[in-house]
């Protein structure tokens, strides 16, 4: 078992042409995601690595019946492409694209409220199931099949974990990138909520950062529903206030949003925090959490 | 992205909203100038520069003559406030304040909504108010697909215990704060003080906006906002080349591919003392310094996608590839540490 996307998951990609688009794509299906189509307008009719590219998501979705999409398209149209998605009807839309206008990720974030439809990101890695499929730009070979849910805003420090967890021999059930935007579709309580159904997760790794009251949201859903371990870890400890660290919401403002506050709320919901990457599997069998064997 | 006062309230005016008639000067002579084109007295003398505080440091005076204006100009221009050097003056007409309010619009993350903030202690820093007193402010959600409602204004006028008379004047306000939010994809768009005259009329005495970096490619007319006298010399540079940089304190810089991992990082680095294609990575730090000429020394870390490519292509060179990042940040520090201060 395993959140989100598995075998069965049938991908379209919007921006599958371009050239970001075209290498991760090519790694997907590498990966084994079953990549039906391809959206790219003014492309429709062609083939992009063997597969049908279409002018629209409507037609992509009469064609070939996916039920996962995702967001490679520049961020000037990001947004557009998304609600395209949202209103072709596609359960999860998966949105790697960096730099979207926050006011646009509203109308995204709210519109896909309305139609029911999950949104993960923008600005986010994507999403893999381990030996089944990945969604999204994550380096497939550094993940292990196994035991552990993985929620992150952050792209590359996930990879430091999951890299962590598989050389300890843990294992990943699914990773989510939820993005490190300020505002982003599926947050750190609709991802631990999954991963508290999931019955092949045993324990969740949260990966939270600077900036936004998301961790302490996530902090008080532990504390009153999650019924596995949780490990944790916050970066930015050292990060100035009123200095936007790279992502657009990691940004300490008006003194709240910092790491320490953070620590202190998940330690508080008895989150065992880790002060480097390399903490995570001894923090996780401290919490009775024991390796694949 | 933040601009100037001037610059927000030029905008404040297209948009509606009742400013204070002034004008820009570099120079005191300038001052003096437009001190005597306004023809009425006292005039502000503001320094125009992003950050907050500039009254308490003396960027703020009032003058009842035009030469008074210029010597108040000549005192503030070149003035540093927080290591900006003030280089422009806002030359205002005084208002006739009868009451000072703040009134702010910004985008929420927690309730994915813009937030109109309301509050009759106006002129001073709204966070401390926020913190001392709560109840001193009042929060409007603007829902989406709704906007900004009659009842809402209502609500802001009723809290803010505005005369009859002011309630229109209000309320076109706050729908053009709202319009200047939603026109321009700012982060916040702020009027502090809002001022209420003594004949009803509400006018905003200072002006602040901060746009959504994210969004400036849609507005390249307000790309001309932008004044690189307040910006990180190196961050500037930085952004022309499309690159994410923090200048930071210390004496180690980090050169990370993500925001996340680049904090993990850096919280690595002070506690001792991926993905993207290594071979790209490694290519370019190569290259970069070959252009540069940087002879500091280079440790990296590199794992993931490509990263036996990588190694070769660092094989033979001076740069240093370690495979975790606890090796790394302290090979790092140990350099540092060797290379003295």
């Amino acid at each position: 078992m395993s959140i989100l996307v598995d075998k069965s998951t049938r991908l379209v990609v919007q921006g599958m042409t371009g050239n970001e688009g075209k290498f991760h794509t090519a790694q997907m299906i590498d990966y084994g995601t079953q990549v039906v189509a391809g959206v790219t307008p003014g492309r429709g009719g062609q083939t992009c690595l063997d597969r049908p590219v279409y002018d629209t998501m409507q037609e992509a979705v009469r064609e070939t019946q996916p039920n996962a999409c995702c967001v490679f398209v520049p961020a000037r149209f990001a947004a557009d492409a998304a609600l395209e998605a949202i209103d072709a009807e596609i359960p999860l839309v998966i949105v790697i694209t960096e730099g979207i206008p926050t006011l646009q990720m509203m109308k995204v974030y709210w519109e896909a409220q309305r139609r029911g439809v999950r949104v993960i990101g923008p600005n986010c890695p994507g999403v893999i199931t381990p030996g089944e499929a990945k969604i999204g730009i994550m380096p497939g070979h550094i993940h292990m099949p196994g035991k552990v849910g993985v929620v992150s805003r952050s792209g590359t420090l996930t990879y430091e974990f999951v890299n962590e967890l598989t050389r300890e021999n843990f294992g990943q059930t699914t990773c989510i990138g939820i993005g490190g935007d300020p505002i982003v579709g599926t947050d750190f309580v609709d991802s631990l909520r999954l991963f508290n159904e999931d019955p092949a997760t045993e324990a969740v790794v949260m990966i939270g950062e600077i900036g936004g009251a998301a961790e302490e949201r996530a902090a008080e859903y532990v504390k009153r529903e999650m019924v596995k371990p949780v490990v944790g870890f916050i970066a930015g400890r050292t990060a100035p206030p009123g200095k936007r660290m790279g992502h657009a919401g990691a940004i300490i403002a008006g003194g709240s949003g910092t790491a320490a506050e953070k620590i202190s709320a998940l330690e508080a919901a008895g989150i065992a925090v880790c002060e480097r990457p390399g903490q995570v599997g001894e923090k996780l069998r401290q919490a009775g959490v024991r390796p694949l064997s | 992205m933040k601009i100037h006062e001037y610059q927000a309230k030029q905008i404040f005016r297209e948009l509606g909203i009742p400013v204070p008639e002034g004008k820009v000067a570099e120079t005191p002579d300038q001052a003096v100038e437009s001190a005597r084109s306004l023809g009425t007295y006292p005039v502000a003398v503001k320094a125009q520069v992003h950050v907050g505080g500039r009254g308490k440091a003396g960027g703020v005076k009032l003058a009842k003559s035009a030469e008074e204006a210029g010597q108040h100009a000549r005192a503030i221009l070149g003035m540093s406030i927080k290591g900006i050097t003030v280089k422009r003056v806002l030359v205002e007409a005084g208002v006739d304040i009868q009451r000072e309010i703040y009134a702010g619009v910004i985008v929420d993350r927690e309730r994915k909504a813009p937030v109109l903030i309301l509050s009759a202690a106006g002129g001073v820093d709204i966070e401390e108010v926020a913190a001392a007193d709560p109840e001193k402010i009042l929060h409007l959600v603007l829902q989406p697909g709704l906007g900004l409602q009659a009842f809402q204004v209502r609500r802001a006028c009723y809290f803010l215990e505005l005369p009859k008379e002011a309630h229109r004047a209000m309320g076109e306000t706050l729908h053009a704060l709202e319009r200047a939010l939603f026109e321009l994809d700012a982060s916040l768009v702020e009027i502090n003080p809002l001022v209420l005259t003594s004949r009803n009329e509400i006018i905003a005495a200072d002006g602040k906006i901060n746009l959504d970096d994210n969004a400036l490619p849609l507005h390249p007319d307000l790309e001309g906002l932008r004044d690189e006298n307040e910006e990180e010399p190196l961050e500037a540079e930085a952004r022309r080349h499309a690159l994410s940089y923090v200048k930071l304190d210390g004496k180690i810089g980090c050169l990370v591919n993500g925001a996340g991992l680049a904090m993990g990082t850096m919280d690595l680095v002070k506690h001792f003392g991926g993905e993207l294609r290594c071979d790209r990575v490694a290519e370019g730090v190569l290259k970069a310094r070959e252009l540069t000429g940087i002879d500091v020394p280079i440790v990296m870390r590199l794992v993931g996608t490509n990263e036996d490519k990588a190694r070769e292509l660092l094989e033979g060179t001076d740069l240093i590839m370690l495979p975790t990042m606890a090796e790394a940040a302290q090979k790092a520090v140990e350099l540092s540490h060797r290379s003295g201060d």
